[in-house]
């Protein structure tokens, strides 16, 4: 089963896009899943670490707090682009230590910081753990600083390790 | 002309919102790309257009074919799902790459505290 | 009544994403270093995508979807080499 489905996860979102792309009918479900099946193959081939997720129920918890959290930065950053030049607006580094080690945790952090307007991720340090976020106002370093490291971490942590 | 007219107005006018907020905040990030004066302010320029921007226009034009078509039409969120997850791994491998070459160039553009990269163990000098 | 709404909207819609791809335009023009050319040429792929999609809206036609869809995934592809050229100087290692 494992052989002949080595990523199930990617396979179904596969299927399920091809269905979305094209029209819903049995002859493109049965095309789907034999194109899902050979691009499962050809990723196991490249990547044959399968991620583990332990925890499915607080992926809808990281999804809501995602999407509450880039509408607040995107309603931020446009005020502070709007009046930008007046406001005073000075940005920053930070660095923030993580304790998170798993690569699929730290690939998804990185795309949630990366996403939300407002922090950019510029470097990650795998040696010493620490991670160094451009945050667009440097007024709220200590309020991305908990939010990285207080809500996203923890929840990160519960799904992958 | 004749597509247009031929939606209710209950669904034209969260349309013409969703289209209306997707476009302004395009222009309001490309606005601020152009104005800003660092490369690292700009990087967080893109991603206004890239959040809500893309995400308001795919719901606009999924709302409307569905209505067009009669059946529902989600293949937008496909665009919308690779811009979103793509675009950041994008302005990260950027962000990355510039700051690699600000370091090498020592540039004024960075802090002080940022040309030096840690490290915790210096290897044993050759004697 | 909705037709005129519509077509304010994205007639609206249209002016303001071919003027964020003009002002992203003079960032590619401008923009001092590399890596800022390389940004702004990822932004300028996102807002002719969307101009794309949103003259799709105003014709009525699906047609415009399929380029939307090539340009989003061609942009990420060449922006991704772009940004590992100016890392490492080499596309493929």
């Amino acid at each position: 089963m494992s052989r002949l489905f080595p990523h199930p996860v990617l396979a179904v979102s596969l299927i399920f896009m091809w269905l979305m792309l094209t029209r819903f009918s049995l002859g493109y479900l049965i095309l789907g899943t034999v194109l899902s099946l050979v691009a499962g193959w050809a990723y196991s081939a490249l990547h044959s670490a399968r991620p583990r997720i332990r925890r499915w129920s607080t992926i809808p918890r990281l999804g809501v707090t995602l999407f509450l959290d880039i509408i607040r930065s995107n309603i931020a950053t446009t005020r502070l682009l709007l009046t930008e030049g007046r406001n005073g607006r000075q940005s920053a580094f930070i660095q923030i230590p993580l304790t998170v080690t798993n690569a699929n945790a730290l690939a998804v952090l990185s795309i949630i910081v990366t996403a939300t307007p407002g922090t950019a991720w510029v470097e990650y340090q795998t040696d010493t753990g620490i991670l160094i976020v451009h945050i667009f106002d440097g007024a709220e370093a200590e309020h991305y600083h908990e939010v990285i490291s207080n809500i996203y971490e923890p929840m990160l942590m519960e799904i992958f390790e | 002309m004749s597509p247009l007219d031929s939606i209710p107005l209950f669904l034209a006018i969260p349309v013409a919102f969703f289209v209306f907020l997707g476009a302004t905040l395009t222009l309001i990030g490309a606005l601020g790309f152009a104005r800003l004066n660092s490369f690292y302010d700009r990087l967080h320029a893109p991603t206004l257009a890239t959040s809500w921007g893309t995400a308001s226009v795919m719901i606009a034009s999924s709302l409307m074919f569905s209505f067009i078509d009669g059946r529902a039409i989600i293949h937008e969120f496909v665009i919308g799902a690779c811009i979103i997850l793509t675009t950041p791994v994008t302005l990260m491998m950027l962000g990355r790459a510039a700051l690699m070459r600000d370091r090498a160039e020592r540039s004024d553009a960075l802090p002080e505290e940022m040309h030096i990269r840690p490290r915790p163990q210096d290897p044993p000098a050759q004697t | 009544m909705s037709g005129m709404i519509l077509t304010i909207a994205l007639g609206y819609a249209q002016i303001a994403l071919a003027l964020a791809g003009c002002l992203v335009g003079t960032r590619i023009l401008r923009g001092p270093r590399a890596q800022d050319r390389v940004l702004a040429l990822d932004s300028l792929y996102v807002s002719v995508m969307l101009l794309f999609l949103v003259t799709g809206m105003q014709l009525g036609t699906a047609f415009f979807f399929e380029a939307a869809m090539v340009i989003s995934i061609m942009g990420f592809v060449s922006s991704v080499a772009l940004a590992k050229f100016l890392f490492r100087g080499e596309v493929i290692e």
